[in-house]
């Protein structure tokens, strides 16, 4: 796409036929002007994405919307707006685009091919129309010795009778075809390779572990063409997840500095100590393992009104805030005489405010609180309807504790307990630990992806940044005659004459045996 | 010295430079007042001017007699200078103080942003004189350095886990490099245009819209350039930090739509009908887009790159 063509050959007669105007409508995608509006609309095409919360980067900032505007759900639905790089209407621009690319390559492929077998092509008639024109002292005796000047400066040369016509930078076009393959070739890997991986989340408080199994996976996304039994067999267990604080500096006491999560890996029947950092990633089997969140879990023992362990488990809260003020819910649909739901916050170090609730002053665990409200009633389990983990529908319920109840929160420390109003039983703090959520990925693409990019940037400079020209040097009675043709962006094209004509002129004057080491034997469009 | 006595120093530093941008602005100013008020220089002269020698370019020189360099234009360029020495200080010592990089951040882009695009303005002295853009250059540093100091400073923190790597160092100094090149481009994309519209008043004075032209090309070009580079290394950390290359994070997105729009451009510049001043507009767009990117993205859109040291500030 450097060149512009000539709108050639569209003026025809007044019918066109289906043939023609199959024609007529291939050549105005793949003309550049089509191209460039193409570009424009992709960049406008992408904008959206970054209003509209999207699928794929923000499931959570999806549903927020929707449940903010339900009256525009239809239209968000209708135009895709979140999957905005998946949708319809952004597929078929870059699809266009991609095709008028190829429209555009291939015809250029071929001329290059050929174009790289021809010899420079005949010096014309007249230099003196031709940029920067000039003429040295010497005859055609002296071609010989131009010549070799213009092959160390990188030229392809010919003769034409008492003239020489040369060529460089084939490797301009070259990188600039190059450079649109290796796109293409990134949006083929990316779009067809991306469909044998997949990725998944598992949450693992400290002590526990899991097997690499689809059952094992909190949430699990597939590529199209992922098959399940490619799930390589390993397992990894979380030994413990360490943070560090920052407790000096007075501007960001209690900001993270390092998270390390040990991990303990088995494969192949062998175990092994590993661990996970953030932009450390463990490589297991053909999976990379990620840390991408954590918070706690404090452990909660339910027992009956005769002492009986109903319920007793490290129940994961999700953190609200930088300083770990973390929601948790958990139900209790059997062992109780009601169902009993119970739901509230963990303060990693818990400070009571004013108005008598608590605050968290510190993301570690410096004084643990736990306070919940209780509920009794239908958790809404029986109906068959999945139902989120981490939120409690409290339409069917009966507050018990805490809110508008009447009864305080029920509010504990670690190895504390108290009595569930109505007698039907204790509720225990028994301790808590932290939890963090290992992101499982496989990507097939990446190392081909990465060549790609190699070759795309390499190309992009060639064809950026090395000028193409022809030269010419004819021998005429008054001398010899240079002139130089730019072929695509050359800045310095007119100086590079000028270089060459200083030169054989410099040698012309006698100094020629001396060494020419001073001629740049590449040129750059950058450094004029 | 202690993280906050340094720090404060540095912030000396910076008030100091904004104050001598500031004179270098008025300088500059008075240098365009002078060019307007000139009259043109009569064609003969400049034809011998022209015809020095072969590194003259006489096909262009139908407009700017280079020699002329008038004593505003060297005190605000001098200035300037200044003004960037002081601000390099501030940056440095911001750096010292934070003991990493001085670019992690919005206050810090901000401060390393400016410093690299007055920095690009005072090296292209080297290859050419744009002392003409002084306003321009001079008027953006100093808008940006005092919007950075009133309302987004923030103390000197620790990097956040995530940026704890060498990809910071690259990724983000490519990225204000690139920045930099692309503000000097649009600065002489939007001379073009005046240029092209009315060629009257200082405006004379200056290089062809098409001299103008050029220019902004190659210094786009290069930006270009940083900006692909940009794009890839911060795709390589996104894939360490995050667990893949890609994924349409809102930065990812404007990242995106900036690379596609100077794409655009340089198609535009090899085509009929785009060449001149819809070229122009397509690299003032990008531009718009680079600092909408740094302002309104990174305040206001919900993402990955929530860098700005704003809302984690406790």
């Amino acid at each position: 796409m450097e060149t512009a063509q000539p709108d050639d050959g569209s003026g025809g007669g007044p019918r066109l036929g289906v043939r023609g105007w199959a024609r007529f409508l291939w050549r105005q995608l793949t003309s550049m002007r089509t191209a460039i509006v193409l570009l424009l609309l992709l960049a406008v095409a992408a904008i959206p994405g970054s209003l509209i919360p999207q699928r794929s980067a923000d499931p959570n900032g999806v549903i927020a919307v929707r449940e903010e505007n339900p009256e525009l759900v239809w239209l968000y639905d209708a135009l895709s707006l979140h999957d905005v790089y998946s949708s319809p209407w952004f597929s078929a621009i870059y699809i266009l685009l991609f095709t008028s690319l190829v429209g555009c390559v291939i015809p250029r492929l071929a001329h290059h091919w050929r174009a790289m077998r021809a010899r420079p092509p005949r010096t014309p008639a007249r230099l003196s129309r031709l940029v920067g024109f000039q003429t040295v002292a010497g005859d055609a005796c002296d071609l010989d010795r131009v010549d070799r000047v213009l092959r160390r400066r990188g030229y392809r040369t010919t003769r034409y009778g008492e003239s020489i016509s040369a060529e460089r930078g084939y490797l301009r076009e070259t990188g600039n075809l190059l450079f649109h393959i290796s796109m293409l070739g990134l949006l083929l890997v990316i779009g067809l390779g991306s469909g044998f991986g997949y990725d998944g989340q598992r949450l693992l408080v400290e002590g526990r572990g899991f097997a690499n199994t689809l059952s094992s996976y909190d949430s699990f996304n597939r590529g199209q063409w992922f098959d399940d039994a490619a799930l390589k067999p390993f397992a990894v267990a979380l030994d413990d997840l360490e943070v560090v604080y920052e407790t000096e500096n007075p501007n960001a006491v209690g900001a993270p500095l390092d998270f390390t999560a040990r991990v303990t890996v088995t494969e192949d029947g062998a175990q092994r100590q590993a661990q996970i950092k953030v932009n450390h990633p463990l490589r297991v089997a053909d999976a990379d393992l990620y840390l991408i969140s954590n918070g706690y879990a404090p452990r909660i023992s339910v027992r009956d009104a005769s002492g009986q362990v109903v319920y007793d488990e490290y129940t994961p809260f999700l953190a609200q805030d930088n300083l770990y003020t973390s929601l948790g819910v958990m139900k209790l649909p059997d062992g109780l005489e009601q169902q009993v739901g119970l739901r509230g916050f963990f303060y990693p170090t818990g400070v009571q405010l004013e108005t008598g609730a608590y605050a968290s002053a510190y993301p570690d665990l410096a004084f643990p609180v736990l306070s919940l409200q209780a509920f009794t009633g239908d958790l809404g389990l029986d109906a068959g309807i999945p139902r989120s983990v981490y939120a409690l529908d409290t339409d069917a319920m009966t507050q018990i504790a805490g809110g508008d109840s009447g009864v305080d929160a029920l509010t504990l420390t670690p190895g504390q307990s108290a009595e569930i109003p109505g007698g039907l039983g204790t509720i225990t703090f028994e301790d808590v630990r932290r939890y963090g959520v290992i992101e499982v990925h496989v990507d097939h693409t990446q190392t081909a992806v990465f060549w790609i990019i190699v070759v795309l940037v390499l190309s992009l400079l060639a064809s950026l940044l090395i000028p193409r020209r022809r030269m010419w040097v004819k021998a005429t009675p008054g001398g010899l005659e240079i002139a130089g043709l730019a072929r695509g962006e050359d800045p310095t094209l007119e100086r590079a004459v000028g270089d060459l004509a200083e030169r054989i002129r410099h040698e012309a004057d006698g100094r020629g045996q001396e060494p020419m080491a001073d001629a740049p034997a590449r040129e750059s469009t950058i450094d004029a | 010295m202690t993280v906050a006595e340094l720090d404060s120093f540095s912030l000396l530093l910076v008030y100091s430079a904004m104050a001598v941008y500031t004179l270098a602005f008025v300088a500059f100013a008075a240098d365009i007042a002078r060019r307007s008020a000139a009259r043109p220089v009569p064609v003969e002269a400049r034809e011998l001017v022209g015809a020095g020698g072969p590194a003259e370019r006489p096909r262009h020189e139908t407009a700017a007699p280079a020699a002329v360099r008038h004593r505003a234009a060297r005190v605000g360029y001098a200035l300037t200078v200044i003004g960037w020495v002081l601000q390099l200080g501030a940056t440095v010592l911001r750096g010292v103080a934070a003991g990493r990089v001085p670019w992690a951040n919005m206050y810090e882009f901000a401060l390393t942003g400016i410093a690299v695009i007055v920095g690009v303005f005072v090296m292209s002295r080297l290859w050419r004189d744009l002392t003409f853009l002084g306003v321009f250059i001079t008027g953006i540093a100093t808008l940006f350095l005092g919007v950075a100091t009133v309302n987004v400073y923030v103390p000197v923190v620790p990097l956040a886990p995530a940026l704890q790597t060498p990809w910071l160092v690259i990724h983000v100094f490519v990225a204000t490099l690139a920045a930099g090149f692309f503000a000097l481009g649009s600065g002489l994309s939007l001379l073009q245009l005046l240029k092209e519209r009315r060629d009257g008043g200082f405006l004379r004075s200056l290089p062809t819209a098409a001299q103008m032209e050029d220019l902004a090309y190659r210094v786009g070009v290069i930006g270009f350039i940083f900006w692909t580079f940009t794009l890839i290394a911060g795709a390589i950390w996104a894939e360490s930090a995050w667990g893949r290359y890609w994924g349409w994070d809102t930065k990812e997105v404007w990242t995106f739509v900036i690379w596609v729009i100077y794409a655009g451009y340089i198609h535009a510049r090899a085509t009929r009908g785009w060449r001149g001043s819809r070229s122009a507009w397509l690299q003032l767009i990008g531009f718009g887009a680079i600092i909408f990117n740094y302002t309104v993205v990174n305040l206001y859109f919900t993402g990955l790159h929530a860098y700005s040291g704003l809302t984690t500030a406790t």
